[in-house]
């Protein structure tokens, strides 16, 4: 990595250019990268049985290059843009808010190609092809489940300890309709194909099942709402563990896992592979689930924001603000804080029966408290009402917990029958308490206007209400 | 006394009553307040006037009596049979808070938007036609900006519109709750002391809006107020409340003459109100009597620092 350290030097000094300009330094910084990594990286001298080969690591020269490019225009985008420190304070002042306002609007589509690259980028690190999109698949899925709740916790100022219910109602909502509903009423064919149908049903279930919780709970707030939603949890998880005839109870269900619209992922024909006449892989599967997981979380994320500029959406705001306030304003806070509860299910929905879909297996251990909780930290963590904020706290919690999975060599240094990965949760929860300390209000802390007039101003988190439940 | 307010009065209320337990916190009260007028309700502490409020918004539903809302067109609410938002909804009531009340960490046009939830919920289709964009409801969505900045101009907030309405200053944050509840287009106003904490010039501001929804937007005005600057001020018609009960009604010169408001304001012995009353006239709370609402400047200084007493 030599080549990349030399490379921080390299025009170090660049501030404020045009995209054309960037482009031109980062295709610069590339080429420089291959020139230096083509002899020192690009040939290995293997020892086979005595005789000396020649190796080649093409995929290693590209990440390696590819890694300086883009950590190249991060520094670009966020750290070159600084206004010179020699400066006057009266320059720098304005400097130091554009700064800000690059990230702001450079960071959406930044993470969203980052997450499409994802995938690809994967697969140039040798042993990580496929647990590096496992790990992709599992984080994606938390954000998902993380936007969804926020819409419940974040927006509507509605804590929710039991969310993980409708994730439970979502995923069985999948594999009871397609193991015996589906078949049942429309015949063998459909079960390539339920999981296109289902979909939008486990949502809808959900959604049900937000409004039915909602009900009971909508004279409560705060703990109270809390103490209930984590009975509705435990209550969900219970009745899929002893209705046996129903849901099989502990032993779980196998479900068929998703399609590619009909065609199944598998070394068969009329498979995936077979139809588009590739070699069949696993990684296939992978890729597909990946990018399903990441669609359905973009989705979340655009109906989102725009609920929120929608009237339901101000309204939610409002209600996480003054309840009382909204009630002088003529707004019917039941149903408004039923709409929260039910499209927040949607979400949880959505996610469960895409879970489903992936695991090809569903039992109540997946639905625990924990899972809730971890969302809700999640949420918590990323500051409450922002999607950006989910983001990170979903990679930073979902990751840190994959990379206690990865420390298997402490091993070697610890004391018998101390295994890292034990100390996960110990680990994760003693994090949160030091980010809590230091940032109260979560990662980002800032609330941006659905509206304005003249100038779009973020509004400070010290102001926004965290809700009264 | 049969006053202009009683022939075709926008509120009518009727023996209302309100007791919590054993405590009777309004008491067999019964008062009109007339179409485009503004109608102040005065009292000690603790006299009810709150309650008044909170019944005829809905927030509490009265023991006994009834409160009946006329729209000019003949139609009658019954306010104590209403759910809260469905008397703003329908019935066209707004109030603010003497607490204030806003959506601290929403911007200022954002409050304003809120306000108008019902216009925008319907445009938008319930939400679907929103979400699907539908022309309709942008079209509306600028009406309710066109409505929020007409409001934002009237309390001079047009500046502020972009910030955070936890960030204004006290003054403008009580403006900008009455723009809110105005941005409902009601056709009754509540306001719950809305000079409270106002400084002399702000609350002479404050006259100067109230007058003019009342003038311009042929609105009724209930107002609750201890600032006698602003009641004296402005209304046409005042009803003073002691321990849940009415104890004078009428015009503002009446109730300042009226020896039952003094005694209840100061507490004195009947035999001690004459050289009471005539120790007011000497600190000025009797200069409008004689010329009108005009020079209000000299009064207002010295009932701004009786109030600093007074007032909890």
């Amino acid at each position: 990595m030599a080549a990349a350290a030399k490379e921080t030097t390299f025009k170090a000094d660049s501030r404020s250019l045009s995209p054309a300009e960037i482009a031109k330094d980062l295709a610069g910084a590339g080429i420089i990268t291959l020139l230096l990594l083509t002899p020192i990286v690009f040939y290995k001298t293997i020892m086979n049985q005595g005789t000396l080969l020649l190796d080649t690591r093409l995929k290693l020269v590209l990440s390696l290059t590819a890694a300086v490019v883009i950590g190249r225009l991060l520094l670009h985008l966020f750290v070159w843009q600084r206004a010179p420190r020699a400066g006057t304070a009266k320059i720098a002042a304005p400097a130091a808010t554009d700064w800000r306002e690059t990230v702001v609007k450079w960071i959406v589509p930044v993470l969203l190609l980052i997450a499409i690259l994802l995938p690809w980028v994967v697969q140039l690190i040798p042993g990580w092809e496929r647990r590096g999109l496992g790990i992709a698949i599992y984080i994606m899925s938390y954000i998902m489940l993380a936007w969804g709740l926020n819409i419940v916790v974040g927006l509507a100022g509605l804590l929710d300890l039991g969310y993980v219910a409708f994730y439970a109602v979502g995923a069985y909502a999948y594999a009871l309709l397609t193991t015996i509903y589906f078949p049942l009423w429309f015949g063998d064919g459909i079960i390539p194909w339920t999981f296109y149908l289902v979909l939008p049903l486990a949502g809808f279930l959900a959604a049900m099942w937000g409004v039915i919780l909602g009900f009971p709970v909508l004279r409560l707030r705060g703990d109270y709402l809390a103490i209930v939603t984590l009975a509705f949890g435990e209550i969900i998880r219970l009745v899929l563990i002893n209705w046996f005839s129903f849901t099989k109870g502990p032993q779980g269900i196998n479900v068929p896992k998703a399609t590619f619209f009909g065609l199944p992922f598998a070394d068969e024909p009329g498979s995936f592979a077979d139809f588009f006449g590739l070699e069949y892989n696993r990684l296939h599967f992978f890729f597909f689930i990946y990018y399903t997981i990441l669609i359905l979380s973009i989705v979340t994320y655009v109906a989102t924001n725009r609920l929120r500029r929608l009237p339901v959406g101000r309204a939610w705001e409002a209600l996480r603000e003054d309840e009382i306030a909204c009630r002088a304003l003529g707004i019917n806070t039941t149903s408004t804080k039923l709409t929260a509860f039910a499209i927040g299910a949607m979400f949880g929905g959505f996610a469960g029966s895409f879970f489903a879909a992936r695991q090809g297996f569903v039992s109540p251990e997946s639905f625990v408290y924990i899972e809730s909780a971890l969302v809700l930290a999640i949420v918590v963590l990323g500051g409450l009402g922002s999607q950006l904020g989910i983001v990170f706290a979903a990679v930073l919690i979902m990751g840190s917990f994959e990379l206690f999975r990865e420390l298997g060599f402490l091993q070697r240094i610890l004391p018998e029958g101390v295994e890292p990965v034990q100390f996960r949760m110990l680990c994760v929860g003693l994090a949160m308490v030091l980010m809590m300390r230091w940032r109260p209000r979560g990662l980002v802390t800032r609330r941006d206007p659905t509206v304005y007039l003249k100038e779009k101003k973020a509004v400070s988190a010290d102001l926004v209400s965290q809700g009264h439940g | 006394m049969s006053e202009n307010w009683s022939i075709d009065p926008e509120l009518r209320v009727e023996h209302l009553t309100m007791r919590f337990g054993g405590l009777t916190a309004i008491g067999d009260l019964s008062f009109d307040a007339g179409r485009k007028q503004i109608t102040a309700l005065i009292g000690p502490n603790g006299a009810g006037k709150t309650t008044v409020f909170n019944c005829i918004t809905g927030f509490y539903k009265p023991t006994e009596g009834m409160i009946i809302h006329r729209h000019p067109g003949g139609r009658e609410f019954l306010l104590e049979r209403m759910d809260d938002f469905r008397i703003t909804q329908h019935s066209k009531v707004a109030r603010t808070f003497q607490n204030i009340r806003l959506f601290g960490g929403m911007t200022v046009l954002e409050n304003l938007l809120v306000a108008q939830h019902n216009v925008l919920m319907r445009a938008s289709g319930y939400t679907i036609g929103g979400l699907l964009g539908s022309g309709h409801f942008k079209k509306r969505e600028a009406e309710a900006i066109e409505l929020a900045k007409y409001w934002l101009g009237k309390t001079g907030l047009v500046d502020r519109a972009d910030d955070a309405a936890g960030d204004l200053p006290y003054g403008a944050q009580r403006r900008l709750e009455i723009a809110r509840a105005m941005c409902t287009r009601p056709r009754l106003l509540c306001l719950d002391e809305p000079a409270a904490g106002l400084n002399p010039r702000e609350s002479e501001e404050l006259n100067r809006l109230l007058i003019s929804i009342r003038d311009e937007h042929s609105m009724a005005i209930l107002l609750i107020e201890h600032d006698m600057s602003v009641v004296m001020g402005i209304s046409d018609h005042i009803v003073v409340l002691d321990y849940g009960r009415k104890i004078s009604d009428g015009t503002p010169n009446h109730v300042k003459n009226d020896p039952a408001v003094i005694r209840a304001y100061l507490g004195v012995e009947d035999e001690q109100e004459e050289p009471i009353a005539q120790k007011l006239v000497a600190e000025g709370l009797k200069v409008h009597e004689k010329e009108g609402p005009a020079p209000r400047k000299p009064t207002q200084r010295t009932t701004s620092a009786a109030r600093k007493g007074t007032r909890k």
